[in-house]
Protein backbone atom coordinates (compact mmCIF):
# COMPACT_ATOMS: atom_id res chain seq x y z
CA UNK A 1 0.00 0.00 0.00
CA UNK A 2 3.20 2.58 1.04
CA UNK A 3 6.43 1.67 -0.44
CA UNK A 4 9.69 3.61 0.00
CA UNK A 5 12.59 3.29 -2.33
CA UNK A 6 15.67 4.47 -1.32
CA UNK A 7 14.29 7.53 0.06
CA UNK A 8 16.42 10.49 1.08
CA UNK A 9 15.13 13.97 2.24
CA UNK A 10 17.59 16.65 2.86
CA UNK A 11 15.96 20.14 3.73
CA UNK A 12 17.70 22.99 1.95
CA UNK A 13 19.50 23.88 4.80
CA UNK A 14 21.37 20.55 4.88
CA UNK A 15 19.83 18.82 7.72
CA UNK A 16 19.36 14.81 6.60
CA UNK A 17 15.85 13.80 7.59
CA UNK A 18 15.95 10.55 6.29
CA UNK A 19 18.84 8.43 4.55
CA UNK A 20 18.18 5.35 2.15
CA UNK A 21 14.65 4.23 4.05
CA UNK A 22 13.04 1.68 2.51
CA UNK A 23 10.26 -0.24 3.64
CA UNK A 24 6.37 -1.79 2.26
CA UNK A 25 3.71 -1.45 4.69
CA UNK A 26 0.92 -3.69 2.90
CA UNK A 27 -2.77 -3.30 3.16
CA UNK A 28 -5.02 -4.13 6.16
CA UNK A 29 -1.57 -3.97 8.15
CA UNK A 30 -0.94 -1.58 11.16
CA UNK A 31 2.61 0.19 11.77
CA UNK A 32 3.94 2.24 14.37
CA UNK A 33 6.96 4.19 13.39
CA UNK A 34 8.95 5.61 16.36
CA UNK A 35 12.36 7.10 17.36
CA UNK A 36 13.39 9.97 19.28
CA UNK A 37 12.15 13.59 17.96
CA UNK A 38 13.90 14.64 15.10
CA UNK A 39 14.46 11.12 13.60
CA UNK A 40 12.74 11.68 10.72
CA UNK A 41 9.34 10.44 11.82
CA UNK A 42 7.17 13.35 10.79
CA UNK A 43 9.25 13.73 7.46
CA UNK A 44 8.43 10.23 6.44
CA UNK A 45 4.71 11.43 7.32
CA UNK A 46 5.08 14.52 5.25
CA UNK A 47 6.69 12.51 2.26
CA UNK A 48 3.37 10.61 2.33
CA UNK A 49 1.15 13.48 2.40
CA UNK A 50 3.08 15.49 -0.42
CA UNK A 51 3.77 17.94 1.86
CA UNK A 52 7.16 17.52 0.76
CA UNK A 53 9.15 15.93 -1.79
CA UNK A 54 12.22 13.21 -1.57
CA UNK A 55 15.08 14.14 -2.30
CA UNK A 56 16.28 10.99 -3.84
CA UNK A 57 14.12 7.65 -4.33
CA UNK A 58 10.55 6.72 -4.91
CA UNK A 59 7.71 7.05 -2.50
CA UNK A 60 4.56 4.39 -4.13
CA UNK A 61 1.36 4.92 -2.31
CA UNK A 62 -1.74 2.51 -3.43
CA UNK A 63 0.39 1.78 -6.68
CA UNK A 64 0.89 5.26 -7.57
CA UNK A 65 4.22 6.99 -8.04
CA UNK A 66 3.94 9.92 -5.87
CA UNK A 67 6.77 11.75 -7.66
CA UNK A 68 4.58 11.45 -11.11
CA UNK A 69 1.70 13.99 -9.07
CA UNK A 70 2.08 17.16 -10.22
CA UNK A 71 1.01 20.33 -7.42
CA UNK A 72 -2.40 20.23 -9.31
CA UNK A 73 -3.12 16.62 -8.28
CA UNK A 74 -2.02 17.03 -4.93
CA UNK A 75 -5.47 17.85 -3.14
CA UNK A 76 -6.73 14.68 -5.21
CA UNK A 77 -3.75 12.53 -3.72
CA UNK A 78 -4.51 13.40 0.09
CA UNK A 79 -8.77 12.88 0.05
CA UNK A 80 -7.45 9.32 -0.29
CA UNK A 81 -5.44 9.32 2.97
CA UNK A 82 -6.98 10.08 6.28
CA UNK A 83 -4.88 12.05 8.49
CA UNK A 84 -4.64 12.67 12.52
CA UNK A 85 -2.02 15.40 14.34
CA UNK A 86 -1.27 15.99 17.83
CA UNK A 87 -2.04 19.34 17.63
CA UNK A 88 -5.65 18.37 16.57
CA UNK A 89 -5.42 20.66 13.37
CA UNK A 90 -9.53 21.63 13.68
CA UNK A 91 -10.99 24.30 13.00
CA UNK A 92 -12.25 26.50 16.28
CA UNK A 93 -14.78 28.79 15.05
CA UNK A 94 -16.80 25.86 13.41
CA UNK A 95 -19.00 23.15 15.40
CA UNK A 96 -17.82 19.38 15.35
CA UNK A 97 -19.90 18.45 13.29
CA UNK A 98 -18.72 21.52 10.37
CA UNK A 99 -15.26 20.23 11.12
CA UNK A 100 -15.86 15.92 10.58
CA UNK A 101 -17.83 16.73 7.57
CA UNK A 102 -14.83 19.26 5.42
CA UNK A 103 -13.15 16.21 3.99
CA UNK A 104 -16.57 15.46 2.90
CA UNK A 105 -17.69 19.05 1.38
CA UNK A 106 -14.16 19.08 0.06
CA UNK A 107 -14.34 16.06 -2.03
CA UNK A 108 -18.27 17.17 -3.22
CA UNK A 109 -20.68 14.45 -1.46
CA UNK A 110 -24.59 15.28 -1.57
CA UNK A 111 -25.60 16.92 1.56
CA UNK A 112 -27.78 14.42 2.74
CA UNK A 113 -24.66 12.26 2.48
CA UNK A 114 -22.43 14.41 4.61
CA UNK A 115 -25.15 14.19 7.77
CA UNK A 116 -25.31 10.66 7.47
CA UNK A 117 -21.58 9.91 7.47
CA UNK A 118 -20.53 12.57 9.79
CA UNK A 119 -22.56 10.68 12.17
CA UNK A 120 -21.19 7.56 11.20
CA UNK A 121 -17.95 8.35 11.78
CA UNK A 122 -18.77 10.51 15.14
CA UNK A 123 -21.07 7.77 16.37
CA UNK A 124 -17.67 5.45 15.94
CA UNK A 125 -15.46 8.03 18.28
CA UNK A 126 -18.20 7.69 21.00
CA UNK A 127 -19.13 12.05 20.06
CA UNK A 128 -22.55 11.44 18.67
CA UNK A 129 -24.14 13.68 21.28
CA UNK A 130 -21.67 16.60 20.77
CA UNK A 131 -21.66 17.34 16.87
CA UNK A 132 -22.56 20.84 17.62
CA UNK A 133 -20.15 21.57 20.05
CA UNK A 134 -17.52 23.63 19.50
CA UNK A 135 -14.05 22.39 19.60
CA UNK A 136 -12.42 24.49 22.14
CA UNK A 137 -15.69 23.04 24.64
CA UNK A 138 -14.10 19.86 24.42
CA UNK A 139 -11.12 18.24 25.95
CA UNK A 140 -8.30 17.30 24.48
CA UNK A 141 -9.19 13.46 23.99
CA UNK A 142 -12.38 14.56 22.81
CA UNK A 143 -10.45 16.89 20.64
CA UNK A 144 -8.27 14.41 19.24
CA UNK A 145 -11.55 12.30 18.78
CA UNK A 146 -13.06 14.64 15.89
CA UNK A 147 -9.58 14.53 14.01
CA UNK A 148 -9.98 11.11 14.05
CA UNK A 149 -13.51 11.24 13.10
CA UNK A 150 -12.64 13.72 10.35
CA UNK A 151 -10.05 11.46 9.28
CA UNK A 152 -11.85 8.64 8.71
CA UNK A 153 -15.22 10.06 7.94
CA UNK A 154 -14.15 9.96 3.65
CA UNK A 155 -12.87 6.34 4.51
CA UNK A 156 -10.19 6.59 3.39
CA UNK A 157 -7.64 3.26 1.79
CA UNK A 158 -4.77 4.96 4.67
CA UNK A 159 -4.75 6.45 7.81
CA UNK A 160 -1.60 8.60 9.12
CA UNK A 161 -1.46 9.67 12.37
CA UNK A 162 1.29 12.16 13.72
CA UNK A 163 1.66 11.33 17.28
CA UNK A 164 -1.85 11.08 17.96
CA UNK A 165 -1.57 10.63 21.62
CA UNK A 166 0.87 12.81 22.26
CA UNK A 167 -0.85 15.13 25.21
CA UNK A 168 -3.30 12.57 26.28
CA UNK A 169 -3.14 9.97 29.72
CA UNK A 170 -2.51 6.24 29.32
CA UNK A 171 -6.09 5.38 29.64
CA UNK A 172 -7.23 8.12 26.87
CA UNK A 173 -4.25 6.86 24.68
CA UNK A 174 -4.71 3.72 24.77
CA UNK A 175 -8.40 4.45 23.97
CA UNK A 176 -7.41 6.21 21.08
CA UNK A 177 -4.93 3.02 19.88
CA UNK A 178 -8.15 1.03 20.09
CA UNK A 179 -9.58 2.79 17.66
CA UNK A 180 -7.09 2.95 15.20
CA UNK A 181 -7.41 -0.85 15.98
CA UNK A 182 -11.03 -0.98 14.74
CA UNK A 183 -9.79 1.16 11.81
CA UNK A 184 -7.06 -1.61 10.82
CA UNK A 185 -9.47 -4.20 11.36
CA UNK A 186 -12.09 -2.97 8.61
CA UNK A 187 -9.41 -2.88 6.26
CA UNK A 188 -7.41 0.80 6.45
CA UNK A 189 -4.15 0.86 6.30
CA UNK A 190 -2.64 2.50 9.29
CA UNK A 191 0.60 4.11 10.18
CA UNK A 192 0.74 6.00 13.76
CA UNK A 193 4.11 7.83 14.39
CA UNK A 194 4.46 7.88 18.20
CA UNK A 195 7.21 8.05 20.39
CA UNK A 196 5.18 6.17 23.63
CA UNK A 197 7.07 3.09 23.34
CA UNK A 198 5.59 1.33 26.10
CA UNK A 199 2.21 1.94 25.01
CA UNK A 200 2.69 0.66 21.55
CA UNK A 201 5.05 -2.02 22.11
CA UNK A 202 2.29 -3.72 24.34
CA UNK A 203 -0.15 -3.67 21.09
CA UNK A 204 1.88 -6.25 18.77
CA UNK A 205 2.12 -4.86 15.71
CA UNK A 206 4.82 -4.08 13.51
CA UNK A 207 6.98 -1.40 14.63
CA UNK A 208 9.45 0.58 12.16
CA UNK A 209 11.91 2.56 14.23
CA UNK A 210 14.01 5.60 12.90
CA UNK A 211 17.11 6.83 14.35
CA UNK A 212 19.02 9.66 12.90
CA UNK A 213 17.12 9.21 9.81
CA UNK A 214 17.82 5.57 9.21
CA UNK A 215 15.64 2.79 8.97
CA UNK A 216 16.89 0.68 11.89
CA UNK A 217 14.47 -1.85 12.88
CA UNK A 218 11.40 -3.14 11.30
CA UNK A 219 11.97 -2.39 7.34
CA UNK A 220 11.95 -6.17 6.39
CA UNK A 221 8.27 -6.71 7.61
CA UNK B 1 2.44 -10.12 10.37
CA UNK B 2 -1.01 -9.93 9.36
CA UNK B 3 -3.89 -11.58 11.56
CA UNK B 4 -5.72 -13.75 9.03
CA UNK B 5 -9.06 -12.61 11.13
CA UNK B 6 -7.94 -9.29 9.77
CA UNK B 7 -7.27 -10.02 6.23
CA UNK B 8 -10.40 -12.32 5.59
CA UNK B 9 -12.54 -9.37 7.07
CA UNK B 10 -10.48 -6.67 5.45
CA UNK B 11 -11.42 -8.09 1.51
CA UNK B 12 -15.43 -6.98 1.38
CA UNK B 13 -14.81 -3.46 3.30
CA UNK B 14 -11.93 -2.31 0.93
CA UNK B 15 -14.06 -3.09 -1.81
CA UNK B 16 -17.42 -1.34 -0.05
CA UNK B 17 -14.67 1.67 0.24
CA UNK B 18 -14.11 1.51 -3.64
CA UNK B 19 -18.01 1.39 -3.95
CA UNK B 20 -18.93 4.08 -1.76
CA UNK B 21 -15.46 6.40 -3.88
CA UNK B 22 -17.47 5.56 -7.53
CA UNK B 23 -20.90 6.69 -5.86
CA UNK B 24 -19.73 10.57 -6.35
CA UNK B 25 -21.47 10.66 -9.93
CA UNK B 26 -20.24 14.00 -12.40
CA UNK B 27 -23.90 15.17 -11.18
CA UNK B 28 -23.03 14.85 -7.68
CA UNK B 29 -20.00 16.69 -8.23
CA UNK B 30 -22.10 19.45 -10.10
CA UNK B 31 -24.43 19.69 -7.21
CA UNK B 32 -21.85 20.08 -4.64
CA UNK B 33 -19.99 22.46 -6.25
CA UNK B 34 -22.98 24.46 -6.75
CA UNK B 35 -23.72 23.86 -3.10
CA UNK B 36 -20.19 25.22 -2.10
CA UNK B 37 -20.64 28.09 -3.91
CA UNK B 38 -23.70 28.67 -2.23
CA UNK B 39 -22.00 27.72 1.19
CA UNK B 40 -18.85 30.47 0.26
CA UNK B 41 -21.17 32.71 -0.65
CA UNK B 42 -23.33 32.80 2.21
CA UNK B 43 -20.30 32.46 4.67
CA UNK B 44 -18.56 35.23 3.33
CA UNK B 45 -21.08 37.40 3.34
CA UNK B 46 -21.99 36.42 7.54
CA UNK B 47 -18.07 37.56 7.28
CA UNK B 48 -18.71 40.70 6.20
CA UNK B 49 -21.74 41.54 7.84
CA UNK B 50 -20.42 40.17 10.88
CA UNK B 51 -17.98 43.08 11.04
CA UNK B 52 -20.61 45.62 10.29
CA UNK B 53 -18.29 48.83 11.12
CA UNK B 54 -14.89 47.37 9.29
CA UNK B 55 -16.79 46.56 6.54
CA UNK B 56 -19.22 49.34 6.19
CA UNK B 57 -15.57 51.61 6.26
CA UNK B 58 -14.41 49.88 3.19
CA UNK B 59 -18.07 50.14 1.75
CA UNK B 60 -18.01 53.85 2.15
CA UNK B 61 -14.40 54.15 1.17
CA UNK B 62 -14.91 52.08 -2.15
CA UNK B 63 -18.63 54.37 -2.82
CA UNK B 64 -17.00 57.67 -2.45
CA UNK B 65 -13.85 56.17 -4.93
CA UNK B 66 -16.87 55.04 -7.22
CA UNK B 67 -19.11 57.82 -6.58
CA UNK B 68 -16.64 60.95 -7.78
CA UNK B 69 -16.03 59.84 -11.24
CA UNK B 70 -19.46 58.50 -11.91
CA UNK B 71 -20.92 61.75 -10.44
CA UNK B 72 -18.67 63.83 -12.60
CA UNK B 73 -19.53 62.31 -15.76
CA UNK B 74 -23.48 62.41 -14.53
CA UNK B 75 -22.54 66.16 -14.34
CA UNK B 76 -21.15 66.34 -17.73
CA UNK B 77 -23.72 64.03 -19.49
CA UNK B 78 -26.32 66.56 -18.40
CA UNK B 79 -24.06 69.35 -19.53
CA UNK B 80 -24.49 67.35 -23.43
CA UNK B 81 -27.84 67.11 -22.31
CA UNK B 82 -28.31 70.54 -22.24
CA UNK B 83 -26.20 71.95 -25.05
CA UNK B 84 -27.80 69.60 -27.33
CA UNK B 85 -31.43 70.63 -26.58
CA UNK B 86 -30.47 74.17 -27.86
CA UNK B 87 -31.78 73.93 -31.90
CA UNK B 88 -29.76 74.64 -34.62
CA UNK B 89 -26.27 74.74 -32.93
CA UNK B 90 -24.92 76.04 -36.03
CA UNK B 91 -26.79 79.35 -36.96
CA UNK B 92 -25.87 82.03 -39.65
CA UNK B 93 -26.69 85.49 -38.56
CA UNK B 94 -27.33 87.91 -41.88
CA UNK B 95 -27.13 91.78 -40.81
CA UNK B 96 -28.62 93.19 -44.02
CA UNK B 97 -27.87 96.60 -45.46
CA UNK B 98 -28.99 99.83 -44.18
CA UNK B 99 -31.47 100.45 -47.02
CA UNK B 100 -33.40 97.67 -48.10
CA UNK B 101 -36.93 97.80 -46.86
CA UNK B 102 -38.96 95.27 -44.43
CA UNK B 103 -40.85 93.47 -47.17
CA UNK B 104 -38.05 93.08 -49.65
CA UNK B 105 -35.93 91.42 -46.24
CA UNK B 106 -39.08 89.10 -45.69
CA UNK B 107 -39.41 88.06 -49.06
CA UNK B 108 -35.40 87.69 -49.22
CA UNK B 109 -35.87 85.56 -45.99
CA UNK B 110 -38.57 83.58 -47.60
CA UNK B 111 -36.50 82.74 -50.74
CA UNK B 112 -33.50 82.00 -48.64
CA UNK B 113 -35.59 79.12 -47.18
CA UNK B 114 -36.10 77.57 -50.14
CA UNK B 115 -32.17 76.85 -51.07
CA UNK B 116 -31.31 73.13 -50.40
CA UNK B 117 -28.02 74.02 -48.29
CA UNK B 118 -30.70 76.10 -45.63
CA UNK B 119 -32.86 74.24 -43.37
CA UNK B 120 -35.15 77.27 -42.21
CA UNK B 121 -34.63 80.68 -42.10
CA UNK B 122 -36.35 83.43 -39.23
CA UNK B 123 -36.85 87.08 -40.29
CA UNK B 124 -36.38 89.48 -37.44
CA UNK B 125 -37.03 92.86 -38.78
CA UNK B 126 -35.63 95.97 -37.47
CA UNK B 127 -38.23 97.15 -35.67
CA UNK B 128 -38.85 94.15 -33.41
CA UNK B 129 -35.05 93.75 -32.85
CA UNK B 130 -35.49 97.24 -31.37
CA UNK B 131 -38.64 95.79 -29.28
CA UNK B 132 -37.04 92.97 -28.10
CA UNK B 133 -33.85 94.68 -27.35
CA UNK B 134 -35.74 97.17 -25.33
CA UNK B 135 -37.47 94.64 -23.25
CA UNK B 136 -34.78 92.23 -22.32
CA UNK B 137 -31.16 94.50 -22.00
CA UNK B 138 -32.44 97.20 -19.10
CA UNK B 139 -31.21 99.78 -21.93
CA UNK B 140 -34.97 101.16 -22.59
CA UNK B 141 -34.36 104.90 -21.82
CA UNK B 142 -31.17 104.85 -23.61
CA UNK B 143 -32.82 102.72 -26.43
CA UNK B 144 -36.17 105.62 -26.28
CA UNK B 145 -33.63 108.85 -26.42
CA UNK B 146 -32.77 107.66 -30.04
CA UNK B 147 -34.00 109.44 -32.90
CA UNK B 148 -33.55 106.72 -35.14
CA UNK B 149 -33.59 103.06 -34.70
CA UNK B 150 -29.79 101.83 -35.35
CA UNK B 151 -30.47 98.57 -36.08
CA UNK B 152 -30.61 96.25 -39.02
CA UNK B 153 -32.81 93.98 -40.15
CA UNK B 154 -31.75 90.79 -39.31
CA UNK B 155 -32.28 86.98 -40.96
CA UNK B 156 -31.07 83.71 -38.96
CA UNK B 157 -30.27 81.23 -41.79
CA UNK B 158 -30.36 77.37 -39.88
CA UNK B 159 -27.91 75.32 -42.76
CA UNK B 160 -29.11 71.98 -43.39
CA UNK B 161 -26.50 70.27 -41.82
CA UNK B 162 -26.07 72.18 -38.75
CA UNK B 163 -23.45 69.39 -37.43
CA UNK B 164 -21.22 70.07 -40.53
CA UNK B 165 -18.91 72.89 -39.54
CA UNK B 166 -17.41 72.88 -42.64
CA UNK B 167 -20.83 73.03 -44.78
CA UNK B 168 -22.25 75.98 -42.49
CA UNK B 169 -18.86 78.11 -43.30
CA UNK B 170 -18.75 77.69 -46.66
CA UNK B 171 -22.51 78.68 -46.87
CA UNK B 172 -21.72 81.85 -44.35
CA UNK B 173 -19.10 82.76 -47.10
CA UNK B 174 -21.50 82.47 -50.39
CA UNK B 175 -24.02 84.54 -48.03
CA UNK B 176 -22.01 87.35 -46.85
CA UNK B 177 -21.55 87.94 -51.24
CA UNK B 178 -24.91 88.38 -51.33
CA UNK B 179 -24.98 92.38 -52.15
CA UNK B 180 -28.18 93.19 -49.89
CA UNK B 181 -26.07 91.41 -47.35
CA UNK B 182 -23.64 93.50 -44.85
CA UNK B 183 -22.85 91.07 -42.43
CA UNK B 184 -23.06 86.86 -42.21
CA UNK B 185 -21.67 85.68 -38.86
CA UNK B 186 -21.81 82.00 -37.64
CA UNK B 187 -22.61 81.86 -34.28
CA UNK B 188 -20.68 78.58 -33.50
CA UNK B 189 -17.59 79.31 -32.54
CA UNK B 190 -18.95 79.05 -28.76
CA UNK B 191 -20.15 75.82 -29.30
CA UNK B 192 -17.13 74.66 -30.78
CA UNK B 193 -15.49 76.11 -27.44
CA UNK B 194 -18.07 73.92 -25.34
CA UNK B 195 -17.94 70.58 -27.21
CA UNK B 196 -14.15 70.75 -27.14
CA UNK B 197 -14.29 72.28 -23.63
CA UNK B 198 -16.74 69.00 -23.20
CA UNK B 199 -14.39 66.46 -24.66
CA UNK B 200 -11.37 67.98 -22.35
CA UNK B 201 -13.44 67.42 -19.42
CA UNK B 202 -14.64 63.74 -20.59
CA UNK B 203 -11.20 62.64 -21.11
CA UNK B 204 -9.91 64.19 -17.49
CA UNK B 205 -13.15 62.30 -15.50
CA UNK B 206 -12.13 59.23 -18.04
CA UNK B 207 -8.65 59.70 -16.21
CA UNK B 208 -9.61 60.34 -12.95
CA UNK B 209 -12.25 57.20 -12.83
CA UNK B 210 -9.04 55.06 -14.35
CA UNK B 211 -7.12 56.00 -11.31
CA UNK B 212 -9.80 55.58 -8.82
CA UNK B 213 -10.89 52.42 -9.97
CA UNK B 214 -7.36 50.86 -9.54
CA UNK B 215 -6.89 52.68 -6.45
CA UNK B 216 -10.64 50.56 -5.34
CA UNK B 217 -8.77 47.38 -7.03
CA UNK B 218 -5.73 47.67 -4.39
CA UNK B 219 -8.20 48.71 -1.74
CA UNK B 220 -10.14 45.38 -2.00
CA UNK B 221 -6.72 43.37 -2.94
CA UNK B 222 -5.55 44.67 0.12
CA UNK B 223 -8.92 43.86 2.45
CA UNK B 224 -8.55 40.18 0.61
CA UNK B 225 -4.96 39.74 2.04
CA UNK B 226 -5.46 40.97 5.42
CA UNK B 227 -8.88 38.48 4.73
CA UNK B 228 -6.25 35.89 4.01
CA UNK B 229 -3.95 36.19 6.84
CA UNK B 230 -6.42 35.94 9.56
CA UNK B 231 -7.55 32.54 8.13
CA UNK B 232 -4.03 31.22 7.31
CA UNK B 233 -4.76 28.26 9.88
CA UNK B 234 -7.76 27.32 8.29
CA UNK B 235 -6.54 27.56 4.61
CA UNK B 236 -3.83 24.89 6.37
CA UNK B 237 -6.22 23.00 7.26
CA UNK B 238 -8.36 22.69 4.53
CA UNK B 239 -5.63 22.05 2.38
CA UNK B 240 -4.12 19.19 4.36
CA UNK B 241 -7.47 17.41 3.85
CA UNK B 242 -7.40 17.74 0.41
CA UNK B 243 -9.26 21.16 -0.19
CA UNK B 244 -8.01 22.55 -3.99
CA UNK B 245 -6.70 25.89 -4.48
CA UNK B 246 -10.18 26.47 -5.98
CA UNK B 247 -11.56 25.06 -2.65
CA UNK B 248 -9.60 27.57 -0.92
CA UNK B 249 -10.13 30.62 -2.90
CA UNK B 250 -13.91 30.60 -3.54
CA UNK B 251 -15.05 32.18 -0.12
CA UNK B 252 -12.46 34.88 -0.57
CA UNK B 253 -13.03 36.08 -4.30
CA UNK B 254 -17.13 36.24 -2.49
CA UNK B 255 -15.74 38.34 0.19
CA UNK B 256 -14.35 40.59 -2.69
CA UNK B 257 -17.50 40.77 -4.46
CA UNK B 258 -19.59 41.45 -1.37
CA UNK B 259 -17.31 44.56 -0.79
CA UNK B 260 -17.55 45.32 -4.39
CA UNK B 261 -21.25 45.34 -4.53
CA UNK B 262 -21.49 46.81 -1.30
CA UNK B 263 -19.16 49.85 -2.42
CA UNK B 264 -21.58 50.03 -5.58
CA UNK B 265 -24.35 50.61 -3.95
CA UNK B 266 -22.86 53.35 -1.51
CA UNK B 267 -21.60 55.00 -4.97
CA UNK B 268 -25.14 54.79 -6.18
CA UNK B 269 -26.58 55.98 -3.30
CA UNK B 270 -24.09 58.93 -2.86
CA UNK B 271 -24.54 60.02 -6.88
CA UNK B 272 -28.41 60.08 -6.19
CA UNK B 273 -27.85 61.84 -3.13
CA UNK B 274 -26.13 64.80 -4.25
CA UNK B 275 -28.28 64.77 -7.79
CA UNK B 276 -31.24 65.64 -4.99
CA UNK B 277 -29.13 67.81 -2.97
CA UNK B 278 -28.29 70.05 -6.51
CA UNK B 279 -31.71 69.68 -8.10
CA UNK B 280 -33.48 72.60 -6.47
CA UNK B 281 -31.08 75.11 -7.00
CA UNK B 282 -30.85 73.67 -10.94
CA UNK B 283 -34.21 74.51 -11.84
CA UNK B 284 -34.17 77.81 -9.94
CA UNK B 285 -31.40 78.53 -12.22
CA UNK B 286 -32.69 76.90 -15.01
CA UNK B 287 -36.01 78.70 -14.40
CA UNK B 288 -34.16 81.88 -14.92
CA UNK B 289 -33.51 81.39 -18.16
CA UNK B 290 -36.97 80.05 -19.36
CA UNK B 291 -35.44 76.35 -19.20
CA UNK B 292 -37.53 73.22 -18.35
CA UNK B 293 -33.97 71.69 -17.73
CA UNK B 294 -34.00 69.16 -15.21
CA UNK B 295 -31.01 67.11 -13.78
CA UNK B 296 -30.78 63.40 -15.11
CA UNK B 297 -29.83 60.81 -12.25
CA UNK B 298 -28.10 57.74 -13.14
CA UNK B 299 -31.55 55.99 -13.58
CA UNK B 300 -32.05 52.85 -13.02
CA UNK B 301 -29.59 51.03 -15.13
CA UNK B 302 -27.12 53.08 -14.01
CA UNK B 303 -27.12 52.60 -10.80
CA UNK B 304 -27.65 48.66 -11.55
CA UNK B 305 -24.30 49.21 -13.48
CA UNK B 306 -22.26 50.98 -10.67
CA UNK B 307 -23.23 48.06 -8.29
CA UNK B 308 -21.65 45.43 -11.07
CA UNK B 309 -19.03 47.39 -11.62
CA UNK B 310 -18.40 47.41 -7.91
CA UNK B 311 -18.77 43.46 -8.06
CA UNK B 312 -16.45 43.02 -11.02
CA UNK B 313 -13.57 45.25 -9.36
CA UNK B 314 -14.26 43.31 -6.13
CA UNK B 315 -13.91 40.33 -7.77
CA UNK B 316 -10.76 41.35 -9.92
CA UNK B 317 -9.13 43.19 -6.26
CA UNK B 318 -9.90 39.38 -4.42
CA UNK B 319 -8.32 38.24 -7.62
CA UNK B 320 -5.45 39.28 -7.27
CA UNK B 321 -4.53 39.26 -3.91
CA UNK B 322 -5.71 35.79 -3.60
CA UNK B 323 -3.26 34.49 -6.58
CA UNK B 324 -0.17 36.79 -4.56
CA UNK B 325 -0.74 35.28 -1.31
CA UNK B 326 -2.95 31.89 -1.31
CA UNK B 327 -0.22 29.84 -3.49
CA UNK B 328 2.01 31.16 -0.53
CA UNK B 329 0.37 29.46 2.30
CA UNK B 330 1.51 25.71 2.35
CA UNK B 331 1.10 23.00 5.30
CA UNK B 332 4.40 23.00 6.97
Amino acid sequence: MISFERVSKRYPEGHDALREVSVAIERDELVFLTGHSGAGKSTLLRLIMLMDRPTRGQVIVDGQNLAKIGSRGIPHHRRNIGVVFQNHQLLYDRSVFDNVALPLIIAGYDHRDVGRRVRAALDKVGLLNRELAMPVTLSGGEQQRVGIARAVVGKPKILLADEPTGNLDPALSAEIMNLFEEFNQVGVTVLIASHDLALISRLRHRILTLRDGQLVSGGAG
Amino acid sequence: MTKPRASARATPGVRRDGASQSRTTLRDRYNSWLGHHRLSAADSLHRVLDNPLSSLLTWIVIGIALALPMGLSVALDNVGRLSASWDSPAQISLFLQDGITGEAAAAMATSLAERDDVAQTEFVSREEALEEFRSLSGFADVLASLQTNPLPHLILVSPASSSDGEAAAGLRAKLQDLPEVAQAVLDMQWLQRLNSLMELSRRMVMAVGGLLVLGVVLILGNTIRLAIENRRDEIVIVKLVGGSNAFVRRPFLYTGLWYGVGGGVVAALLVALSLWFLQEPVSRFAQLYQSEFRLHGLGMMGGLNLVILGGLLGLTGAWLAVARHLAAIQPR
